[in-house]
Order: structure tokens, then C-alpha cells, then sequence
């Protein structure tokens, strides 16, 4: 069941790459089609020929099926002068959309996974930071997160402490703020778009807007690439494959507590496409 | 030399393992295959009508297959890697190299189409990578019985290099690797090899980190 999740936005097309075939997909078991229209405009329809919103934004394009209450979240960032804007492609992942977005909130698996690059042994303590659900907004934010990595970003040639801030805007959008190695004072924006096509499958839409003027667009699409493969295999193996929401099932650990609050905060709103719900 | 290469790719991997077994130096030219298929530009179809990857250009040379870059690379730098030392090690050689463009084709396929979404038959290219696989399991288990750990040989050819990236990454194409023993213990041996480098999904083997694996008592035997 859909629920409450049906009004939420999520991204179906990298706007860049959609040609006039368009891209035939799907949004939660909704087959819908993304058309580029002879003008050059952009029309999403599903299968029964129902029109559904569009918006164009972070280089994608954006839908919802149901009647969104809010418009797309803000990434002020986005705007500002001087970044570069990188699209970095989608991915398919046979996971749930929430374990996509809960594996990108954990820290701790950087040393593992992502060995010598955001993370090396023996440096996997994972210092205290500050979780909130903030209400005003109605977001999920992680602040004050440190870790040390041995190379942070494309433009990083040596090891650094990196500070961290993660945000949860929407249920499947997560965004994460970073120690700009290039422009120190500044943050580098990294984003991971999920648009899930079932309950334990989705596709995946990295993006990012970055502080480099070094880098070949190239080498920023390669690096964050490399990256996200790293985390698919985890992701592909997870059991169970859908995302517990019974807080009894968890035994948190610090590194834990943004993945914590996202789930308490899925729960609260019945997020729960993704989720497998235990009875209390 | 000059390799045209994409970090994902695993037929760009090949060229970039050998090298690295062989202590080559290249130099990497980073093409943006996937969202932005610049290997379809006007540019890269100048070089390579066929539209794919890897390119290498070694001064006058121009290879778009990776087969003949494999022997390029260890006729210049390698020819242990080759196996001339007799007839049939030779014909076999020959035999799983062009082999594994049926690898490319089905399990390479599968993965683009799974992981990337590019256009093809799914089903089918999963069939047709089984076949594959099954087929280069029972030539690695006769093999064994021969006392030879590699395809061609006793020692590793270019043959195995050719095979190896595909196979190990079968799994990102939805296929699993669960009913091969002879080409987990194959691909271990690989994975072992002076001067091996990693991809991502493909890495070196960590004596310690391995699951436990009944077969592993056969595997010390064969290590090269
Ligand atoms: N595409 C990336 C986007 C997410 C991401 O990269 N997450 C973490 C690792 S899970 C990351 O790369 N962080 C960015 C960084 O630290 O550079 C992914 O999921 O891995
Ligand atoms: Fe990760």
C-alpha cells in the first residue's frame, strides 16, 4: 500500500538526457511515461492517460502521483554561484528506497565499504553529533558529524577530518553537507535522489553540486560513481530486503542515531512503501 | 600508451589489470560513458565506428578490441602471458579469448541493461550468460583435474585476463555465482596475483576476510 507516500515528489528523468523518446518507467508499481513534447516541454502521464505534475529542478525531473501539499524541497545551495552541478547518472537497486536512503545516513559503513577513500581502519570511531527531527521544516538533520577520511573528495590529495550534516527532506531524498576541501567556510552538496519503482526496487539518481574547479566534470561523475557501485552490492544484500520499522528490532549504536530518528520520523508520517511494519 | 576508459567498465578493467600486472604505465583519458555517452560523439565514433570502450593508441596503433590489446600489451611487455610453449595451450588460448566476447555480449549486457538501464533483453541476456558461465565451469574443473588452475594452462594467459572481469562481476546483472566452485577457486587465484589491482565489485584477496569455504584446502594447492 501506497499510502501517505503517494504525495510526496520524486525524481523519473535526468532532464539533461531525455530525448524525444522520452523514458518509460515507473513510480511505486505506477507505469507512467516521461514525454519531451515537440516544444521542448515536459508532460508525465501514466498508463490510463492521467496527467501528473512536473517540476524541473537539481538537473531532474520531478513528479509525484498523488496531490502534493508542499512543493519540491529547497536546496538553496543550488543556486549559489560558483558550484558545479554534477549528474551523475542513475543507478538501478534492488533494495527498498528507504534502505537506500538509510544506508546513505550511515556513517559508520565508510571505513568498510568505502576503504581508503571516505574511511580507513584504524579510524572508524564515529565521535558524538547532534539528531533532530526539526518541526518547523518537518525534516530529519544530522549536524556536528565528524570522521576522519583518508581522501574526502576528488579535489582532497591527503587525509582530512571531514565535517558532515545530513538532511531528510522527503522520504526518499536525502541530502548531505560536507568539509569543501577547495573553498574551506563552504559546504560541498551531496545528494541522493531515490525514485522507487517498488517496494524492494528502485533507481537511483546521485547529484551533486560541488566547490571544484580543478576537476574534470568527468572525474567528479566517475568518483561518485565509484562510490555509490560500492553501496550497491551492500545494498543488494541486505535481509530482510525491506526496511524494519519496529524500533524493538534495533539496537542503536551511535552511528545509528540519524538512521534512528529517520525511521522514527517514517513512521510518525506512515512512510512506509519500503517498509516492513513488525506487529507490536 | 593511452587508454580511452570508463572506471565501471570491465572490459576498460581488463586492459588497465593487465597492464598493472605486466608494470606498464598508462595513461587513463576518462570518458563519460554513462549518463553522458560521450563515447557516441562524433569525436569518439571517429576513433571507434563501433561506439564502444576501451580505446587504446600506442603511437601509430589504434585498438578498439580488447583482445588484441591484451596480446599488444604482453607481446611488448609480457610474453610469459602468452602461451606459445605448445600447440595446444596456444589453440586454447586463442579459443577462450574469443570467448569472452560471448561473456561481454551476455553477462557485460545483462549488467548495462540491470544497473544502467540501458536497452536489451534482460531475460535473455541473463540465459545466455548462464550458459556461459556453466560452460567455462566445466572447462576450469577439467582443467583442475589436469592439475592446470587457469584456462589455458599452468600459469595464467592473457586468456584468463580476458574472462576474469566479466564473470566476477556476473552478480551486478542479477546472476549468481553460487553454483560455480571451479570459477570462485579460479577467480581466487586471480585475485591473488603480483601487481593485481581492484574495481569496484572486484577486489584483492584478503587471505582473512574470505568467507570459509570448503574448497579452500584444494585452493592452497593451486595458488601461483
Ligand atoms: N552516490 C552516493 C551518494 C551517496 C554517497 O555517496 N554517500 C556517501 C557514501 S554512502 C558519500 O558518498 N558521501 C559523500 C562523500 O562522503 O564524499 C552514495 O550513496 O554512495
Ligand atoms: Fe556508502
Amino acid at each position: 500500500m501506497i499510502g501517505p507516500m503517494m504525495d510526496a515528489w520524486y525524481p523519473v528523468a535526468l532532464e539533461s538526457r531525455l530525448g524525444t523518446n522520452g523514458r518509460s518507467t515507473r513510480l511505486m508499481d505506477t507505469p507512467l511515461h516521461v514525454a519531451r513534447l515537440n516544444g521542448g516541454a515536459i508532460e508525465i502521464r501514466t498508463e490510463d492517460g492521467r496527467a501528473l505534475p512536473v517540476r524541473l529542478r537539481y538537473g531532474h525531473v520531478w513528479t509525484s502521483l498523488g496531490a502534493p501539499t508542499t512543493d519540491l524541497f529547497d536546496i538553496p545551495e543550488a543556486d549559489q554561484p560558483g558550484r558545479r552541478l554534477v549528474e551523475v547518472g542513475v543507478v538501478r537497486v534492488r533494495c527498498s528506497p528507504l534502505r537506500a536512503v538509510e544506508n546513505f545516513l550511515d556513517i559508520a559503513h565508510f571505513p568498510f565499504v568505502h576503504t581508503d577513500i571516505l574511511g580507513a581502519e584504524p579510524h572508524t570511531e564515529v565521535e558524538k553529533y547532534e539528531v533532530e527531527i526539526r518541526e518547523k521544516e518537518d525534516e530529519v538533520w544530522a549536524t556536528q558529524v565528524k570522521f576522519y577520511q583518508p581522501q574526502a573528495a576528488k579535489s582532497a590529495s591527503t587525509g582530512i577530518t571531514t565535517d558532515y550534516m545530513y538532511r531528510v527532506p522527503a522520504p526518499t531524498c536525502s541530502v548531505l553537507y560536507k568539509t569543501c576541501p577547495a573553498r574551506p567556510g563552504e559546504w560541498d552538496v551531496i545528494t541522493l535522489f531515490v525514485q522507487p519503482l517498488a517496494e524492494d526496487l528502485c533507481d537511483v539518481w546521485p547529484w551533486m553540486a560541488l566547490f571544484d574547479d580543478e576537476s574534470p566534470m568527468t572525474d567528479l561523475i566517475h568518483f561518485q560513481q565509484m562510490i555509490f557501485l560500492q553501496d550497491r552490492s551492500i545494498l543488494e544484500n541486505q535481509i530482510p530486503r525491506l526496511l524494519p520499522l519496529d524500533p524493538g528490532m534495533e539496537i542503536p549504536t551511535r552511528a545509528d542515531l540519524t538512521s534512528v530518528a529517520y525511521r522514527r520520523w517514517l513512521k510518525r508520517h506512515n512512510y512506509t512503501y519500503g517498509a516492513q511494519l513488525v506487529a507490536q | 600508451m593511452k587508454l580511452y576508459d570508463y572506471i565501471l567498465s570491465p572490459s576498460c578493467y581488463k586492459i588497465r589489470l593487465m597492464a598493472s600486472l605486466l608494470g606498464v604505465p598508462l595513461t587513463l583519458r576518462p570518458v563519460d560513458f554513462h549518463p553522458g555517452e560521450e563515447h557516441l560523439t562524433p569525436e569518439f565514433l571517429a576513433l571507434n565506428p563501433a561506439g564502444t570502450l576501451p580505446i587504446l593508441a600506442d603511437g601509430g596503433l589504434l585498438l578498439t578490441e580488447t583482445s588484441a590489446m591484451l596480446v599488444h600489451l604482453a607481446t611488448s611487455a609480457g610474453p610469459d602471458w602468452l602461451a606459445r610453449h605448445d600447440p595446444q595451450a596456444a589453440a586454447s588460448e586463442q579459443q577462450w579469448l574469443s570467448f569472452a566476447h560471448r561473456l561481454t555480449a551476455s553477462l557485460g549486457g545483462a549488467r548495462l541493461c540491470d544497473m544502467f538501464q540501458r536497452p536489451g533483453d534482460l531475460a535473455s541476456l541473463q540465459r545466455q550468460g548462464i550458459m556461459a558461465l556453466r560452460e567455462l565451469e566445466v572447462r576450469l574443473f577439467e582443467q583442475r583435474l589436469r592439475q592446470q588452475a587457469f584456462l589455458a594452462s599452468d600459469r595464467p594467459t592473457i586468456a584468463d585476463i580476458a574472462c576474469f572481469p566479466h564473470v566476477v562481476l556476473a552478480p551486478d546483472g542479477g546472476i549468481s555465482l553460487d553454483p560455480y566452485p571451479s570459477i570462485r577457486l579460479w577467480q581466487r587465484s586471480i585475485r591473488g596475483l603480483p601487481g593485481f589491482i581492484e574495481m569496484p565489485g572486484i577486489y584483492r584477496r584478503h587471505e582473512l576476510s574470505e568467507e570459509p569455504d570448503p574448497d579452500a584446502a584444494n585452493e592452497t594447492a593451486e595458488q601461483v
